[in-house]
């Protein structure tokens, strides 16, 4: 088994993935709390913007765009 | 004419808490909520009022107050800035958390969507740790319906030991058991039993020990584990309030202060320092949310947003997203433009046609050509222009702004452009008013000059309330109107106009203010992308600058 952590924003698209802990601190990390990305949340990439940037993912029943700065700041785990 | 911090900032949304009861029988309802749940809507149904609902967040910026009568009580019902959690990280959340705790709401009805509750759960946990009075209302159900979601009401209600009401307050369903819901919590009828969230063990440890400290003339008011939990959380924002609500400094009292340092270094001997602490006690109101949803929402179909993400791949794909955005756009502003003409030459001849009538009736009444200037080619003139200029292109364009709202095109527009937004410093949800309001301005400020005027002088009347986005278009052109306002008031030509102008623009950087606010909610929104802190900073700088040029000044700039 080959498991390593990746930062979300490098997450292909169409992917899922499992957050394992954020990197930012202050209100981006709690921002990113609430939006409900704590450890253990399954998050699927699902597009991105025209212009590359933001990105879509789908997390816990809604879909959210992040900013690769943000994205880049969440690891996850890809099963 | 001073602009103080009280009539910029938090002042306008702190005095806006206020709330006039006209008996003492009368029961204050908070009604909070996420954004985009529909909670204006609830609002207006219950209230009959017609505040302007809309699809974008931060709209609801101070609090707005309404009346409803059952069963021979009055409720007053405030509608309180919809956030997705009370931990005080932007205005919005603090107005929200310090109405819930200390604006002794007799019941707070929590309004959830019941396409994403898991979500929304989170803020009923919240404000339930704070009050047990809380009814929670899942809205939006004909939408779960659409989407194929079922929830089951008596288990979620059994599980969070609060009444919940299914509604679709578009359609009016569930209201008169909303009502009944919050008149049986309100007056007693019904007692709560609200979940108790458990955090772990070193966290229930620390929060007892400073709970055990809190002055029992502080417990008979609010939740003293919520105020344990806060003061250990560190949240300065929530002991500003608290000391303002209770009048005196929490943190004087020695024990209270001591026990509070000693939980804090056990914490940290333990591994947790303050953002741990709070990672903690997210993660865990996140889990409860997640179980509590896990246990009583069935998705019928795995694929029941299919249509929705083909869709907006469409309107988001890297070929399409952007010559489709701009299709749309120069439409709308073609219809905006182009056919407003028609009925507003219309209308132009009809009340020309009728000055010309004033003008004869005022020579038969034989009136000196002072007071005929005065009315008639002064106050009737203008108004007749502004409304024939003006009223076409809002009745066009509002509803046709209405149904992207209603599509939900706006949020994949400001996806669409966040990217680019973001080279300026601002964020894709300015886009809005931007792409849309600035080019139809431009037009207008070409053609006729007078147009945005009347957005101002009759901003200061009724339509405030309904046409809210006008406001908060108005933060992107302000200097634009303000110029306009300067320019045409002169020709009404009544009273000290100087006063006027000063009064406008004093209401103009009341409401600039207030729409800061709102702009800060966008920032820090959902869709966090746009959290952009730097922009935040920036457009909060610029705006405080404008607020304390003087007056006069202003004047002579534009």
């Amino acid at each position: 088994m080959d498991k390593k952590y990746i930062s979300l924003n490098t997450l292909p698209l169409g992917e899922r993935a499992v957050v394992k802990s954020l990197t930012s601190n202050g209100i981006t990390r709690r921002r990113m709390l609430d939006l409900g990305l704590v450890s253990g949340t399954v998050v699927e990439a699902l597009q991105k913007s025209p212009s590359g940037d933001p990105t879509a993912y789908h997390i816990r029943g809604a879909v959210i765009a992040l900013r690769s700065e943000e994205a880049s700041k969440i690891l996850v785990e890809i099963n | 004419m001073g602009l103080t911090s009280q009539s910029t900032g938090m002042g306008i949304l702190v005095n806006e808490l206020k709330i006039q009861l006209t008996t003492p029988d009368d029961k204050v309802i908070a009604l909070a909520g996420n954004p985009n749940v529909g909670k204006s809507t609830v609002f207006n149904s219950l209230t009959g009022l017609n505040q302007h609902t809309g699809n974008w967040p931060g709209k609801t910026v101070s609090n707005a107050q309404g009346k409803y009568r059952h069963k021979d009580k009055n409720f007053i019902m405030v509608d309180i800035p919809g956030t997705y959690s009370l931990m005080a990280n932007s205005v919005e959340e603090q107005v929200a958390r310090d109405f819930i705790c200390f604006g002794q709401p007799d019941t707070t009805v929590v309004v959830t969507d019941a396409t994403c509750l898991e979500r929304n759960l989170n803020l009923v946990l919240q404000t339930m740790e704070i009050t047990d009075k809380v009814v929670v209302c899942v809205n939006l159900i004909d939408e779960a319906k659409r989407k194929k979601i079922s929830i089951d009401y008596n288990k979620l209600s059994e599980m969070l030991g609060v009444p919940v009401i299914p509604t679709a307050a578009r359609n009016n369903k569930g209201l008169m058991e909303l009502m009944d819901a919050v008149y049986d919590v309100t007056h007693g009828i019904i007692t709560n039993t609200p979940i108790k969230i458990t955090y772990d063990n070193t966290l229930e440890d620390a929060i007892n020990m400073v709970q055990e400290a809190i002055p029992e003339k502080i417990q008979n008011k609010i939740s003293s584990r919520w105020v344990a939990l806060k003061l250990l959380d560190g949240d300065s924002t929530l002991l500003e309030s608290l000391n303002k609500y209770l009048g005196f400094n929490i943190l004087d009292d020695a024990k209270l202060l001591e026990s509070l340092k000693a939980a804090k270094a056990y914490l940290s001997q333990n591994g947790i320092e303050t953002e741990q602490f709070r990672d903690r006690v997210v993660s865990k109101l996140v889990t409860v949310a997640e179980e509590i949803s896990k246990k009583t929402v069935t998705f019928e179909s795995k694929q029941y947003n299919n249509l929705d993400r083909k869709l907006d791949r469409l309107l988001t794909s890297k070929t399409f997203g952007i010559p489709i955005m701009l299709i749309l756009l120069a439409a709308i502003l073609w219809l905006t433009i182009v056919g407003a003409n028609f009925p507003s030459e219309i209308l132009s001849n009809f009340l020309f046609w009728i000055e010309d009538r004033l003008s004869d009736f005022f020579l038969w009444l034989n009136t000196p050509e002072w007071l005929h200037s005065l009315l008639v080619t002064g106050v009737y003139r203008t108004v007749a222009w502004v409304v024939s200029v003006m009223l076409p292109p809002m009745a066009i364009f509002f509803p046709l702004f209405t149904l992207l709202e209603d599509l939900g095109y706006l949020p994949r527009i400001a996806f669409n452009l966040d990217n680019f937004f973001k080279k300026a410093c601002a964020h894709g949800k300015q886009a809005l008013t931007m792409c849309m309001v600035k080019p139809i301005m431009y037009f207008f400020k070409k053609g006729q000059g007078v147009l945005p005027c009347p957005l101002k002088s009759l901003s200061l009347y009724k339509i405030q309330k309904r046409f809210r986005l006008l406001f908060q278009m108005r933060t992107d052109f302000f200097h634009l109107k303000l110029s306009l306002t300067v320019n045409v008031l002169p020709g009404v030509g009544y009273g000290d106009s100087g006063y006027i102008h000063n009064l406008h623009i004093q209401k103009a950087n009341e409401r600039n203010q207030m729409v800061l606010c709102n702009s800060r909610s966008c920032h820090t929104e959902r869709n966090s992308a746009y959290c952009g802190g730097f922009a935040r900073k920036n457009l909060r700088l610029i705006i405080a600058n404008r607020a304390r040029q003087p007056v006069n000044k202003v004047f002579q700039n534009t």
